[in-house]
């Protein structure tokens, strides 16, 4: 049934007489409209807007770093500058740009589409959330302005509660506000996915896409609390110094990392699933081929949210915590190592006779594989306690996790934002710069990042303005890295704003794409994402895509 | 069900129907209550820390709260817990003054509570027993003594009664609230879910209290302490 309705209106589609359509995007003009609205795609767009920002914001940051970096001699910022540097690109990237990339943007986006309803479960509490957003995000740039904060993005008591004369209580303010309009789009996902799926969208007919929402939803929901609370008691203890993370008045600073790492390391995979999820939907779709192993990727998933919860103490081999702790978590650690593989895997499959065709999400999707692979697999070396005390603190760890956060989650959101760019603003960004430039990052990325991983090794420390000479033909490598990168993401930004005006026409599916945002939907979706009176009825698994063998059929079907 | 389907009043534009809007409401409320035992855990978390690090410490600063008025805020706050779920069993009949009774009531107790953790609060002000510069402990000659892991003690029981007090705030501000909707008539046999999940917010705030009241106020009950107030 879906296919057959979708045939008419596809081809009649009245998107190429501008104007006449009512889409999300015209359906209503003036500020008032944008910034009352409810509509989750209209959210959507505000989010990406505000994102953009701070993430222009954390890499000018980065810049600067890998600026002083250029050279083993401090000679452009003082320590103290510098610290506070390391800490602004921490906290801003994280908790203003990562958190909230994919679930945001494309999550507010694209869940109710995928589950074929009109909105998100609660849409005043999801514009409520972007206004919590906003204000944690205006108290982050007030204290940024104001001379900033300098103990890391981990906030480690007792330096922030007790010695640190930065404004450590603003930023835990701000990081506090931010926390709940994480909090309240991870419980909107939940429900949607529970309550307002289509009929005939069973779970295991749900793109894997709303299965890394819903596993990144459970994160958010059950972790930022605990973060929540942690830097309540780290406020208390800054302004009344009522003693809890002291260890002058019997306090234990280790327990304020327990409780730190207890939301932040899960919310690690707050910053790498959705991003799993983009990547599922366009292996399949440049691969037009059904998706190999899609039960396991959909339980890799939540392995992976319920895995995350249990392995905060491997950032805390060296804190003086029990061996024997140290041991089960190193154990654990590697756990997460099996659901991770087990999704590489099954993508690898699934572009293995396939009709891969490299346009730029594929290309991105491509880069996430490798880069994310070196990140995870550098997470092992990692989970193991003799190499963790030997690089702990070094550029190694730097260069992992940017291996999984940019390498991984940046590319997954660049390459999401190419696959859905025409659904969501009805144009197309032009295809040849955006292959140029998305291979500019990649190329960017590694120059940036790989020496860091020799640099570790070598034992550079992290956050340090200064260093050894003999590490700076390798930082050197990085510095100028990083310049390519800022490049590749500057030509983006650019062609996107550009093709918003000035871009082809898309029309309702371009990719030959399956899924209810593509063939039910017209791009742009009008305010209730489907036609008028409309009603959506799944009737097939996701990714269902007729694969035609390339080379003939495969043997079985020469056999018969 | 058809009754059910027909009605239409209160239904926000994105649901299919009634049923579909209570059932994702419900939903929501459970998974922010989820949110909420997560926020507690972290102060339980650190009371679990802090106790087995200072067992007799915590049993000496305990000593100090006063269990009658702890017990009768028990009673106080179970009480309005019985109230909610009087109003919750009236909007299920659709009785509108029984949903007004039922909520005047829990915001009675509710309020009572909160005058009682006033004159608790207002007693540890005089008795240097906040947290701080000017935190004062007797030690075993009854000198005042700073810095103890008394303070420790309570630091974690005004985080966790002031945060638990916060919350029955919070609880207060929405019963005003809904006894103004429901004064309106905006509560009606198939769409009551506002005040059943109120009810199970409610029934949550009372339930964080009675494992508040023997952790805090009934492990130095016993202790013979001199200093305890029997």
């Amino acid at each position: 049934m879906s296919s057959t309705v979708l045939s008419p209106s596809a081809k009649a589609s009245p998107s190429s007489p501008e104007g006449e359509r009512k889409t999300f995007l015209n359906a209503d003009y003036g500020w008032k409209s944008w910034l009352f609205t409810v509509d989750h795609k209209r959210i959507a767009v505000l989010y990406l807007i505000s994102i953009m920002v701070f993430f222009l914001i954390g890499g000018t940051f980065a810049l600067l770093m890998r600026a002083e970096l250029l050279t083993a001699k401090g000679d452009l910022f003082e320590a103290e500058t510098y610290n506070k540097l390391f800490t602004m690109h921490g906290v801003v990237m994280i908790f203003f740009f990562l958190v909230p990339s994919i679930p945001a943007v494309l999550g507010n986006f694209l869940v109710p589409i995928m589950v074929g309803t009109k909105d998100l479960a609660f849409p005043k509490i999801n514009l409520l959330s972007w206004y919590i957003y906003i204000v944690g995000g205006a108290a982050t740039l007030f204290v940024a302005i104001t001379g900033g904060i300098d103990t890391g993005w981990t906030f480690y008591a007792p330096y922030s509660s007790t010695y640190a004369n930065t404004n450590v209580a603003g930023t835990a303010v701000a990081v506090f506000i931010t926390g709940f309009s994480s909090i309240l789009t991870g419980l909107n996902f939940i429900v949607t996915i529970h309550k307002m799926r289509a009929p005939g969208m069973t779970w295991f007919r749900m793109p894997l896409f709303l299965w890394a929402q819903y596993a990144t939803s459970l994160i958010m929901v059950l972790g930022t609390p605990v973060l929540a609370i942690t830097i309540v008691l780290l406020g208390l203890e800054r302004v009344f110094h009522i003693g809890i993370f002291d260890p002058a008045l019997g306090g234990d600073p280790v327990l304020f990392q327990h409780l730190f790492w207890f939301y932040s390391h899960p919310a690690v995979y707050i910053m790498i699933l959705p991003g799993m999820g983009v990547i599922s939907e366009i292996i399949a779709c440049f691969s037009k081929k059904r998706m190999f192993g899609y039960h396991f990727i959909a339980f890799s998933s939540l392995a992976i949210a319920i895995f995350g919860f249990v392995v905060w103490g491997h950032h805390m081999f060296v804190s003086g915590q029990s061996a024997y702790a140290s041991f089960v978590f190193s154990f654990l650690t590697m756990l997460v190592a099996i659901p991770s593989a087990v999704k590489v895997f099954n993508w690898t499959a699934t572009l293995y006779k396939g009709q891969v065709s490299l346009e730029t999400p594929m290309l991105y999707a491509l880069g996430f594989i490798g880069l994310f692979t070196i990140g995870g697999l550098t997470g092992v070396f990692l989970a193991v306690m003799g190499l963790d005390r030997h690089v702990h603190d070094t550029y190694f760890v730097v260069a992992h996790f940017h291996y999984v956060m940019v390498g991984g989650m940046v590319m997954a959101f660049m390459g999401g934002m190419h696959f859905w760019w025409s659904k969501m603003f009805g144009r197309k960004y032009p295809e040849w710069i955006a292959q140029f430039s998305s291979v500019v990052v990649f190329v960017g990325f590694n120059f940036t990042f790989f020496p860091q991983f020799l640099l570790g090794y070598m034992g550079m420390p992290r956050r340090y303005h200064q260093y050894n000479a003999e590490f700076e033909v390798l930082n050197v490598l990085s510095s100028a890295g990083a310049s390519i990168l800022g490049t590749g993401f500057l030509m983006t930004i650019c062609y996107f704003i550009w093709s918003l005006k000035w871009g082809q026409v898309a029309e309702r599916n371009p990719w030959g794409a399956k899924g209810l945002e593509w063939e039910r939907a017209p791009s742009p979706p009008p305010t209730f994402n489907f036609e008028d009176g409309e009603r959506i009825v799944v009737t097939e698994d996701a990714y269902a895509y007729t694969h035609e063998e390339p080379h003939g059929g495969s043997l079985q079907e020469a056999r018969k | 069900m058809s009754d059910h389907a027909h009605s239409t009043v209160g239904l926000a534009h994105h649901f299919d129907d009634l049923e579909q809007q209570k059932e994702s409401g419900t939903l929501g409320m459970w998974a922010f209550l989820i949110t909420e035992v997560l926020f507690f855990g972290g102060l339980f978390g650190a009371y679990a820390v802090y106790r087995s690090s200072y067992p007799d410490a915590f049993m000496r600063a305990s000593a100090q709260l006063d269990v009658n008025l702890g017990g009768i805020n028990t009673i106080v706050l179970i009480v309005s817990s019985l109230t909610m779920a009087l109003a919750v069993y009236a909007a299920q009949k659709g009785s509108k003054g029984g949903i007004i009774a039922g909520l005047v009531g829990t915001w009675v107790f509710g309020a009572a509570f909160l005058v009682v953790k006033y004159f608790e609060y207002k007693h540890k002000w005089e008795h240097h027993l906040i947290p701080g510069p000017n935190f004062l402990f007797p030690d075993a000659h009854g000198v005042g003594q700073h810095g103890t892991p008394e303070q420790l003690y309570f630091a974690l029981y005004f985080a966790m009664t002031g945060m638990h007090a916060f919350h029955m705030i919070i609880g207060l501000v929405i019963l005003v609230w809904m006894m103004k909707k429901a004064r309106r008539g905006d509560f009606t046999v198939h769409n009551y879910a506002l005040v059943e999940n109120f009810g199970l917010y409610w029934h949550f705030v009372d339930i964080v209290w009675i494992f508040l009241f023997p952790l805090l106020y009934l492990i130095g009950a016993h202790s013979g302490t001199p200093g305890a107030p029997h």
